[in-house]
């Protein structure tokens, strides 16, 4: 293995969390993904009555003043940091780096963040009501000195600060001291698959010991649905939004939208030996790679997504062989089906059809920024557990999509190593390769 | 052990000029773009001046021709990066898919062997385009109603508005332009955008995932929307109204007098590559150059919960902790830089803390350092602003020259940062910093390059 290869050191997975919408514990989540629960339902959070898609995965019932320290700390925040404080406060403590920081173990300058976090929700009415208040019609444009008195009238100096992507990673910064290299990127749906790639690399070259890392996002909001909308991304089956997200059926329709977070914290296999660390599994190998396309289509061929797991296998000196589990990208769009199965039947041949693949998209729908790892997480259970979740609603399978899904029912199988792949709108492409820590 | 990384092009974009050429000269003059502004009336701000891209930039220039239908879906944001990577490419004597003279050059790099780790902003909306439609969304009352805004409102907006908003559509837009199919990404971390993206395009190149990559940041925060963010911010001037302060004098870095800073728009491309394949393409194309090497790279976090980071600590502590591991990576010594480009933004309690933080670095020798801030001259220009101090330092370091220094007459004690003309001098090492708002900080230390 490259470890005899080559002296970069060893990265290993200590703690996970999430908040998703099927939970906001590790377990639980995880129990109702293998028995194919579905969290999605209408959307609640504002008046979607008359949109194409009126249906959605939200995260329910959260709040995370339950999980942080000193709330005080965080008033104000919105949805993205908050769900990000819960993950991570989450993965901290299943790392047991609360416990190694109340002995004084833990170094903060070699302690960092490495996040894929989406941008904040706008304070929609405060936005569109200062929009309406400077709009002259006879000029078709927004009068300046109109705006500016609505807006210095209604708006609210956190709520806007709030918005910036880099938010979660000033908040994490303070609930958890960290004074190491911090970072945010934003790769649209690749984001965190990528931020934990990127942490990876950032300790291999030895600038920190301990990494938190994932992302945060939702995109359900007025602005949020229109977007999509609009690029007719999204599924509008709402007659019956459970079974919208059915990843590589001859019927789907596009994606759903879900929300929430997930973190992991990565850790140098020496610093977690020497505090005697749990350890959930090895980041073997990292691979990206942009399309270079054109900025709405995928390549069909799947070049970009081929290129990222040919890299990620190079990293990790494996052979698709070697290769147990995929958790697929498997948004329900028609493209993104289609040209990851292609680009998977490029690179594994003819042994593609029975590697087990699967996409819990079809069950919490797509966390957008968070999807990554959130996937990866999946990844982690799947090895302790030895069982890969399934793909629900997958009952008429699409005849160009014809690789093993996993469908409808959890399966048991041996997973020492799986691979995670997540593609972003713009031609992103992101892959990772963990491994059962032996 | 990683490979040694050189930059190889420049693509500055702001009010100081387009291109490194004039960017350049303006910072060598002394010249400040602050003023009022022509995007918009900015009058009802509290700080109604802004430093803006010349109005002679057009971006279709810099847009080959067969993809100029796309500049349609670019917001500001995205057209300044499009044209500062063209720029970049060019100064680079990079051959790609847009610069190749007639389509028959081999590209100076196969396509997965170039990436792009650009830094952006929140990108906001045109208002115009979105109020036309909010405005058919419109209850009895006159106001919004989210139901006809389902029904009819939305349906106003070109399908592929979201787009133009992305931020990684920078990135995407640069990599479709040059077909650089190689690792690819966006930071966003404010101001801090530019610096972390050439350290991570660093470290790509120094593993060996890439040989060239177009990196650093761009923004554009002229408009009503990022104009109220960042005033919320509190970083900018706050002018009394009908003040007749003259605009070229108000950003005054690390000054006795210093009140804030303004809004700006621009940044930079810088292509970085490693300097091996640098030097097999120099053969067989002596024009190319290479005007520093990036020698050292550090980031840091602070930790401030009195303002909830939105400040650097007064200590400046997490500011040191980057600039003295940038120095010990690049195997140096403090006495070795002979040229800081601070963030320097003009706030009283950042340049105070940044002045600390730099005490603390390098004690006594501070006072013989040379610090030239660019903000007094292009403003603060977000994910962007890392860019053009990125620029400015290595041209800097390759002409052997220090910038002009405008504004700043009573500086903060031990520090040699008041106003003076360019001049010629021997810089081994130039230290490049930068701070978020959030409180990401970078540190970068750009080497001189024996010829």
């Amino acid at each position: 293995m490259n470890t005899t290869h080559s002296p970069r050191p060893r990265i290993v997975i200590t703690g996970i969390g999430w908040v998703t919408p099927l939970g906001h514990a590790v377990e639980s989540v995880w129990q109702r993904m293998l028995a194919g629960e579905s969290g999605v339902g209408p959307i609640t959070r504002f008046d979607a009555s008359t949109f194409p898609t009126r249906f959605c995965a939200h995260v329910r019932d959260y709040d995370w003043r339950t999980f942080v320290r000193d709330a005080a700390l965080h008033e104000g925040v919105l949805p993205n940091t908050a769900f990000a404080l819960g993950a991570a406060s989450q993965a901290w403590r299943d790392a047991g780096l609360d416990r190694f920081d109340a002995e004084g173990g833990l170094d903060r300058d070699r302690l960092g963040l490495y996040l894929g976090c989406g941008e904040g929700v706008i304070d929609f009415d405060s936005y569109v009501g200062s929009n309406l208040a400077g709009w002259d019609a006879d000029q078709n444009t927004v009068d300046a000195a109109r705006w500016y008195a609505a807006a210095a009238r209604s708006m609210d100096a956190v709520t806007e600060l709030e918005q910036e992507a880099n938010m979660p990673l000033a908040h994490l910064a303070m609930e958890f001291g960290v004074r190491g290299p911090a970072y945010n990127c934003l790769t649209a749906c690749a984001a965190s698959t990528q931020a934990i790639g990127e942490a990876t690399e950032v300790m291999r070259l030895g600038d920190a010991d301990v990494m938190i890392t994932g992302g945060a996002h939702t995109m359900i909001h007025p602005l949020g649905v229109t977007g999509f909308n609009r690029l007719t991304a999204l599924s509008t089956r709402n007659e019956s939004p459970e079974t919208a997200s059915r990843p590589f059926t001859a019927d789907r329709d596009g994606f759903v939208l879900g929300e929430g977070a997930g973190i992991v914290i990565l850790e140098t296999l020496d610093h977690a030996r020497r505090r005697g660390a749990t350890i959930l599994g090895e980041v073997l190998g990292y691979g990206a790679s942009a399309d270079a396309y054109r900025v709405t289509d995928m390549h069909p061929e799947g070049r970009g997504p081929l290129a990222a797991m040919q890299q990620a296998l190079d990293d990790a000196g494996l052979t698709p062989a070697e290769i147990d589990y995929i958790s697929v990208h498997g948004t329900s769009t028609h493209e993104n089906d289609y040209a990851e199965t292609r680009a998977i039947k490029r690179l594994f041949g003819e042994r593609a059809p029975r590697v087990p693949m699967s996409s819990v998209k079809s069950m919490i729908g797509h966390l957008i920024a968070a999807a990554g790892v959130v996937e990866t997480i999946v990844c982690v259970l799947a090895m302790r557990d030895q069982t890969v979740p399934p793909t629900i609603n997958l009952h008429n399978p699409d005849p160009e999509c014809d690789l093993d899904y996993v469908p409808n029912t959890a399966r048991q199988v041996p997973v020492r190593t799986c691979l995670n792949n997540n593609y972003g709108f713009g031609g992103q492409n992101n892959t990772l390769i963990l491994r059962r820590f032996e | 052990m990683t490979r040694s990384v050189v930059i190889t092009g420049l693509g500055p974009i702001s009010g100081l000029g387009i291109g490194i050429e004039s960017t350049w000269q303006g910072a060598v003059d002394g010249r400040s773009a602050v003023g009022p502004c022509r995007a918009f009336d900015a009058s009802p701000f509290p700080c109604p001046y802004v430093a803006e891209v010349p109005a002679a930039f057009k971006p279709r220039d810099f847009v080959p021709r067969s993809y100029r239908k796309a500049t349609k879906i670019m917001a500001r944001d995205i057209e300044l990066a499009v044209a500062a990577a063209e720029l970049a490419a060019r100064d680079a004597h990079l051959t790609t898919r847009a610069t190749a003279a007639g389509g028959e050059d081999e590209s100076s790099y196969p396509p997965h062997r170039m990436g792009a780790q650009i830094g952006a902003g929140l990108i906001a909306a045109d208002l115009d385009e979105l109020t036309a439609a909010l405005d058919k969304a419109r209850d009895e009352a006159g106001g919004f109603d989210i139901r006809k805004w389902g029904r009819e409102g939305m349906h106003e907006l070109t399908p592929l508005w979201l787009l133009k908003y992305l931020p990684n559509m920078l990135a995407c837009h640069v990599t479709i332009v040059h077909d650089a199919q190689g690792p690819s990404n966006t930071i966003t971390c404010t101001e801090s955008s530019a610096g972390l993206s050439l350290g991570e395009a660093m470290h790509v190149i120094g593993r060996g995932g890439a040989d060239a990559c177009f990196c650093g940041g761009l923004e554009s925060r002229l408009n009503l929307m990022s104009m109220m963010r960042q005033t919320f911010s509190e970083r900018y001037l706050r002018l009394e109204s009908g003040s007749d302060a003259d605009p070229a004098a108000t950003v005054r870095p690390f000054d006795a007098d210093a009140a804030g800073c303004v809004p700006g728009e621009g940044g930079a491309i810088l292509i970085l590559e490693s300097e091996e394949t640098f030097l097999k393409r120099k053969a067989s194309q002596p024009d190319a150059r290479a005007y520093a090497r990036v020698a050292g790279f550090a980031a840091s976090q602070t930790v401030n919960p009195a303002t909830r980071n939105r400040t650097p600590d007064p200590e400046g502590d997490a500011i040191a902790a980057a600039a003295r591991r940038a120095i010990h990576k690049a195997g140096i010594s403090p006495d070795a830089v002979d040229l800081i480009v601070p963030f320097g933004c003009a706030m009283p309690d950042y340049d105070r803390a940044e002045a600390a933080a730099l005490r603390r670095v390098f004690g006594s020798a501070l006072g013989g350092i040379r610090i030239c801030s660019s903000k007094a001259m292009a403003g603060l220009v977000g994910a962007g602003s890392g860019g053009i101090d990125l620029s400015l330092a290595a041209q800097a370091v390759f002409e052997q020259k220090l910038p002009a220094v405008i504004n700043c007459d009573e500086p903060i004690e031990g520090l040699d940062a008041a106003a003076g003309p360019a001049r010629a001098a021997g810089i081994r090492n130039a230290l490049v910093l930068s701070t978020g708002l959030g409180g990401q900080n970078t540190a970068c230390v750009l080497q001189h390059i024996e010829t």
